[in-house]
């Protein structure tokens, strides 16, 4: 059973809520899926199509665009490591070369004890404290050799339990809209007057 | 391998943990002043330092007076393209409703590193951008895309919008007035090309993340879900609670008159101590930030400077005969190259100049999109080319072949840095391109400028075809 589960069919309607057409909610509602299962299956894909009223087809249309949607099952632990140029002038390809040795697998493929999934990536927007990797999407700054093989020690034995949820929990605390504040959304295709305090007139 | 961790165990770290390669300086600060503060990103420490109150002055005029007020500060959008903020806004039609704010927080071009920052240091001052930006332009709900590599970045911009809506700035009646504004904090799942505005309106539409062809120019005739929409930067936007509070004059009274006000510039690679820096725009040159004490130090273990890519991976490369080229954007056109998103890469002597080539390339080729056949099919050609080359196998009819494919992704003059060693004269930017958007030439603007700066190093490579070299690991060797 890999449908969203109850509790996260209401958090998928809340989103739902925020955004005037409902497939704009696709992407989200994928990701929670994939926080739900670890990664994007099947079933979640029709229930996320029922959800938004769009085609599974759809669905799979648009989430096999992104890069951080895997569609088969992943190691607990995603670590990605970059190879763009800032990371690659610091030494990127030795760090990915001893990561494969550390774990004993190429990039691309996880761990036989099903734990880590390695993989090479693209820039990840933290160039000055190169060469960096995410576990998770968590940042690791100017990784050593030193540094991965710890930090697989870590992740291993649990140390870092706390500080990185498994694969596919992105943000740990959602936006809530409180109900008493909120503006509300129209249908763009059914409006055509603006709200009341919008009143631009031309400089 | 030609690179070692060990040579660079030298590289000063930042002194502020939270806030990873910033560095402050003792310079004008706009968008970075709370990043001193290990909880810049609390509403407590934003109200303690002056927040909300740019709202509440913006809030005490007419919308149209705080458009005014921007569209006199001459704010640049720090996207990339550098289009004025305020001139921007008024391509909205007149009297169609809905309109929407679209936040590109999609950080993703090589070598930028400002925006996560933003994000993360100063949630509050975003949010309080959006809402000046939805007042004067008469925006009816903002979406905040937010880049999906960056869960920490969502999750502070997260609670900083539970606060803002609990303290009364964002949702109905904002600070007792009529104004009410929603911001929806939206995800990105990766793909560069989505920091295209179009593609990034696609993507909010629950789409493969695609541009969009061209004409309108603009979504703010036609963008999310075929209304006006305006799509922002978040540096952009992070910087209009200082216009709507202090005016547009003590803006414009930073920087120079065409580039007023300061930026964000990440510098990284073989430099001393490299950072993010906030400078005075306009004024400061390249020599300047890669050299001076204040900023970067010099090239790491007193090397020389081979070359620099001055304004993200898809602008061509200068060498240390563009140094004192100013952050002034019509100057580092001429130059050769542009200012883009505010990123600097520098290369010592010791760089293998292709192999850096080569990382670029594979990037723009693996981050198209797959709409326009020059991007799809050229960029991947490129790549292999380039590993070909790198890997040693190449030959002098691949050199030429790389040309080729080029000239059918930029038709004629491709921009360049001059070069004194060479005897080269620069060709001015841009260049013509056969793609909806940038992700094609970008993919061959490192290439050529790599073969056009430094052809000794591809010829060496090419002549040395026949010599046993290791298999790079990424194609798959092990020892």
């Amino acid at each position: 059973m890999t449908r969203l589960n109850d509790h996260n069919v209401l958090v998928a309607k809340e989103i739902i809520a925020r955004y005037p057409k409902k497939k704009s909610a696709l992407i989200p509602l994928v990701h929670l899926s994939q926080q739900q299962n670890g990664y994007v299956t099947d079933d979640a894909m029709r229930h996320v199509a029922e959800l938004i009223d769009v085609t599974p087809a759809e669905v799979y249309g648009t989430a096999s665009f992104y890069e951080m949607f895997r569609f088969e099952p992943t190691g607990k632990y995603l670590i990605n490591i970059c190879g763009t140029m800032s990371c690659q002038l610091m030494g990127a390809d030795a760090l990915m070369h001893h990561a494969e040795h550390t774990l004993g697998v190429r990039a691309g493929s996880t761990t036989p004890d099903g734990l880590i999934t390695l993989q090479h990536a693209e820039c990840q927007a933290a160039c000055t404290e190169a060469p960096t990797l995410q576990v998770n999407y968590r940042h690791r700054y100017r990784v050593t050799p030193e540094a991965f093989d710890q930090l697989v020690d870590d992740l291993r034995s649990g140390a870092l339990e706390a500080v990185v949820p498994p694969h596919g929990t992105l943000a740990r605390n959602r936006q809530q809209i409180p109900a008493d504040r909120a503006v509300g959304v129209t249908d763009p295709d059914d409006v055509t007057e603006g709200p009341a305090w919008i009143q631009v007139t031309p400089a | 391998m030609s690179t070692d961790y060990t040579e660079n165990t030298d590289r000063v770290v930042s002194p502020l943990p939270w806030a990873p390669g910033f560095y402050p300086g003792d310079r004008p600060q706009i968008v970075t002043s709370r990043f001193q503060y290990e909880d810049g990103h609390t509403i407590e420490r934003y109200h303690a330092t002056g927040g909300y109150e740019g709202l509440r002055a913006a809030l005490a005029k007419s919308p149209a007076d705080v458009a005014d007020e921007v569209k006199n500060s001459t704010l640049l959008g720090r996207g990339g393209a550098g289009f004025p903020a305020g001139v921007k806004w008024g391509f909205t039609p007149q009297g169609v409703w809905p309109r929407y704010l679209v936040v590109n927080g999609d950080e993703s071009e090589p070598g930028t590193y400002k925006d996560r920052l933003l994000m993360e240091c100063d949630p509050h001052q975003l949010i309080e951008g959006c809402l000046i930006a939805c007042y004067a332009a008469g925006l009816s709900q903002c979406f905040l895309y937010i880049r999906g590599e960056m869960p920490l970045a969502h999750e502070r911009v997260a609670v900083a919008l539970d606060e803002a809506y609990a303290a009364g700035y964002v949702g109905t009646d904002i600070l007792g007035t009529d104004f009410g504004v929603d911001i929806v904090l939206h995800t990105g799942a990766g793909a560069y090309v989505v920091g295209e505005e179009t593609a990034l309106i696609e993507s909010l539409e629950g789409e493969r993340g695609m541009p969009r062809l061209k004409p309108p120019y603009f979504p703010a005739a036609v963008g999310l879900y075929g209304q006006p929409t305006i799509v922002n930067n978040v540096e952009t936007l992070a910087n209009l609670p200082f216009i709507a509070k202090e005016g547009s004059a003590a803006y414009t009274a930073i920087g120079t008159a065409t580039s007023p006000g300061t930026r964000m510039i990440a510098v990284s690679g073989h430099v001393m101590r490299p950072g993010v820096y906030e400078i005075v725009n306009g004024s400061t040159t390249f020599r300047d930030l890669l050299y001076g004490d204040e900023f970067c130090q010099g090239i790491r273990d007193g090397n020389d400077l081979k070359a620099f890519v001055p304004g993200g991976g898809s602008a061509p490369w200068f060498t240390a005969d563009q140094l004192d080229v100013a952050f002034e954007g019509p100057e580092a056109g001429a130059a050769g190259s542009m200012l883009g998103s505010g990123a600097v890469m520098v290369m010592d002597s010791t760089t293998d100049i292709p192999a850096a080539a080569l990382s670029l390339v594979r990037f723009y080729a693996h981050e198209s999109c797959g709409k326009c056949v020059p991007c799809r099919e050229g960029g991947t050609w490129l790549y292999r080319l380039v590993q070909r080359i790198v890997d040693g196998n190449g030959t002098d009819a691949d050199l030429q072949t790389i040309l080729d494919v080029g000239q059918s992704i930029c038709p004629g003059d491709m921009p360049h840095a001059s070069s004194e060693r060479l005897g080269l004269d620069a060709v001015p930017f841009p260049y013509k391109m056969t793609t909806i958007c940038f992700v094609g030439p970008s993919a061959y603007v490192p290439i050529h400028s790599a073969m056009t700066l430094f052809p000794e190093d591809f010829d060496a490579l090419v002549t040395k075809r026949g010599e046993r070299r290791s298999i790079p690991v990424m194609a798959g060797a092990g020892e």
